[in-house]
């Protein structure tokens, strides 16, 4: 095969590519795009395999590999999806740095120069250290995310913060890229630049995300999704393979964007995310809510309540997720549509622990998605509705949001307050992540369901038998 | 103006370019497929697998060819894993009558 031709191959790849990406406009579109993905890759190897001398010896370690990959993607659990998603770009990671060891190592292998010409290196490095902090703050974020921190200090959910944080990495960032270029200036092979450069970029991966934990993992895991498309393409301009430069860009483009959307949910700066230390003091309660009083009641009570409306909204929040509720919360709404319920579901951006990872939980509790509503289309309709149903859900629902000079000031929120009956379930009136007391628990018409999300609802399941 | 255009500029084009398409691929993409969206960009991006087999390819096999095997390994655990795990949710999502709404958003 000659090399236009390879090439031309490798377009249609990436024209496959970006129709997967674009089928994820709607379900249905999705199941279809995501076969043209499989088909593109099928030609990407393909093609690849077909110009190179030892298939043989490739394949065993794609089937090996491969084989891992299906088991896993059958085995895992939809709790399990963030860490799932944050080994994966480990792995890109840890390619994309292999594969960069081995062009230095033997550029002719890639038809390239023999020395690798300075341009090519300077690119190599860039693919190499974005790689290798995506291996390694992969790493981390997957023991954080899987909850290895009793395993690991380094694991810990809660951030992990010390004095000289930020100059430390800011010291090793600028010496990383002194080598970087002592790598691009050198003649010949250059081994030592590059892999003090590599060194350093692994610890710069783990320190830069250790200090981000609690609720903004969701940007973590968006930023490292991020970090992997660039590194594919630092990798695709080193080897000048247009079709690595973009599957990598849109993957790239991809994880910004999701880590904008989720920075924006929250209200938060990325770059305030990135110096990470949030949620350092979290659980204490805020000052001066001792003196307001709460109205909270059984299970019982709120199935009266809930069996009694005519339109329920149910807002499910991370602590849902935590407790693994989402399959009674599903046999209650059945129960209530079966009396005559309209019931739907308000989904915040950062609901879950990862962008869209509550969807996937509902979804996998066989709730039909024409019951799942986004905020924005469903905020308009609380004022009509009987009952809103907050379950493990605090700040996205805290109506300070709406109150100027408030800290979460302009936040977006599901606008639980402006429904008739308010039922919220929490373990305690401990403060959420913001630290924020939340007014909705004590208007009037808020009554608290107080304990573990998945022991409430499976009362109110019996409740309403 | 003479002389070939050096491949840095071509791949700059690409890149620009690419960028630009994520940028507007990305933003249709309904936050409730957001989950998926992030395991199928893994899969894609681990077409690095190209990079891969080619640095496992040359006839004496080094140490370069060894990494490079390794990398196909780790890169296929995330073609397969990618994709099928992107299917089996994207199943999840088909359950109960999918009629054609969703347009609003």
């Amino acid at each position: 095969m000659s090399a236009n031709q390879l090439a031309l191959w490798y377009l249609v790849a990436s024209v496959l590519f970006i129709l997967a990406l674009k089928g994820l406009s709607s379900p249905v579109a999705a199941r279809r795009g995501n076969l043209f993905g499989m088909i593109g890759m099928a030609i990407a190897v393909l093609v690849t395999l077909a110009i190179t001398k030892k298939v043989a010896f490739i394949l065993i370690a794609a089937v090996i590999g491969g084989m891992i990959g299906a088991f896993v993607a059958r085995r895992v659990q939809m709790t399990q999806m963030p860490q799932l998603v944050a080994a994966m770009h480990s792995l890109v990671g840890m390619a994309a740095v292999l594969i960069a060891v081995a062009v230095v190592n033997n550029p002719a292998a890639f038809g390239e120069h023999d020395p690798l010409p300075g341009g090519n290196r300077f690119e190599l490095f860039i693919g190499s250290f974005v790689g290798a902090i995506t291996f390694s703050g992969s790493v981390i974020a997957f023991g954080k995310l899987a909850g290895l921190g009793k395993m690991f200090r380094l694991f810990s959910s809660a951030p992990v913060v010390y004095k000289g944080q930020h100059p430390l990495n800011l010291i090793l960032a600028i010496v990383m890229i002194g080598f970087g270029v002592a790598f691009f200036l050198a003649e010949g092979k250059a081994w030592t630049p590059f892999l003090v450069m590599l060194a350093i970029a692994f610890a710069l991966g783990v320190l830069i995300i250790i200090p981000i934990g609690g609720a903004d993992m969701p940007v973590v895991i968006s930023m490292l999704n991020s970090y992997s498309g660039w590194a594919a393409a630092g990798i695709g301009f080193s080897l000048n393979n247009s079709m690595l430069i973009i599957a990598g860009s849109l993957v790239g483009s991809s994880g910004a964007i999701l880590s904008y959307i989720m920075c924006k949910a929250m209200n938060r700066s990325f770059i305030s995310v990135i110096m990470g230390g949030f949620g350092a003091a979290e659980g204490a309660a805020a000052a001066g809510s001792a003196d307001k009083t709460v109205r909270s009641g059984s299970a019982e009570d709120a199935s009266f309540l809930l069996a009694n409306a005519e339109s329920v909204v149910i807002v499910p929040g991370y602590g849902l997720a935590v407790a693994r509720a989402q399959h009674a919360v599903k046999e209650m709404a059945q129960k209530l549509i079966a009396k005559g319920v309209n019931v739907r579901y308000a989904i915040h951006p950062v609901a879950g622990r990862m962008p869209g990872h509550m969807n996937v939980l509902l979804a996998e509790a066989e709730v039909p998605y024409d019951q799942v509503f986004e905020m924005e289309d469903i905020n308009g309709e609380l004022g009509t509705t009987d009952v809103v149903l907050v379950l493990g859900a605090n700040d996205v629902v805290n109506p300070l949001a709406h109150e100027k000079g408030s800290p979460i000031y302009g936040m977006p929120i599901i606008e639980a307050h402006k429904a008739r009956t308010v039922l919220v379930n929490k373990r305690s009136m401990a403060a959420g992540y913001a630290g924020l007391d939340n007014p909705l628990f004590y208007m009037d018409k808020t009554m608290m369901v107080f304990g573990d999300a998945k022991k409430v609802v499976e009362d109110l399941v019996k409740a309403l038998e | 103006m003479t002389g070939a255009i050096d491949p840095t500029i071509v791949n700059l084009v690409v890149f620009v370019l690419a960028v630009f398409v994520g940028y507007h691929v990305i933003w249709n993409v309904t936050p409730a497929l957001h989950t998926p969206l992030m395991s199928v960009t893994n899969a894609i991006s681990s077409v690095i697998i190209v990079g891969a087999i080619l640095a496992a390819g040359p006839y004496e096999t080094d140490f370069g060819a060894i990494l490079g095997a390794v990398a196909v390994g780790l890169a296929a655990v995330n073609v397969f894993g990618g994709f099928l795990v992107t299917q089996r949710m994207l199943e999840m999502f088909k359950k109960k009558a999918p009629k054609a709404e969703k347009e609003k958003a």
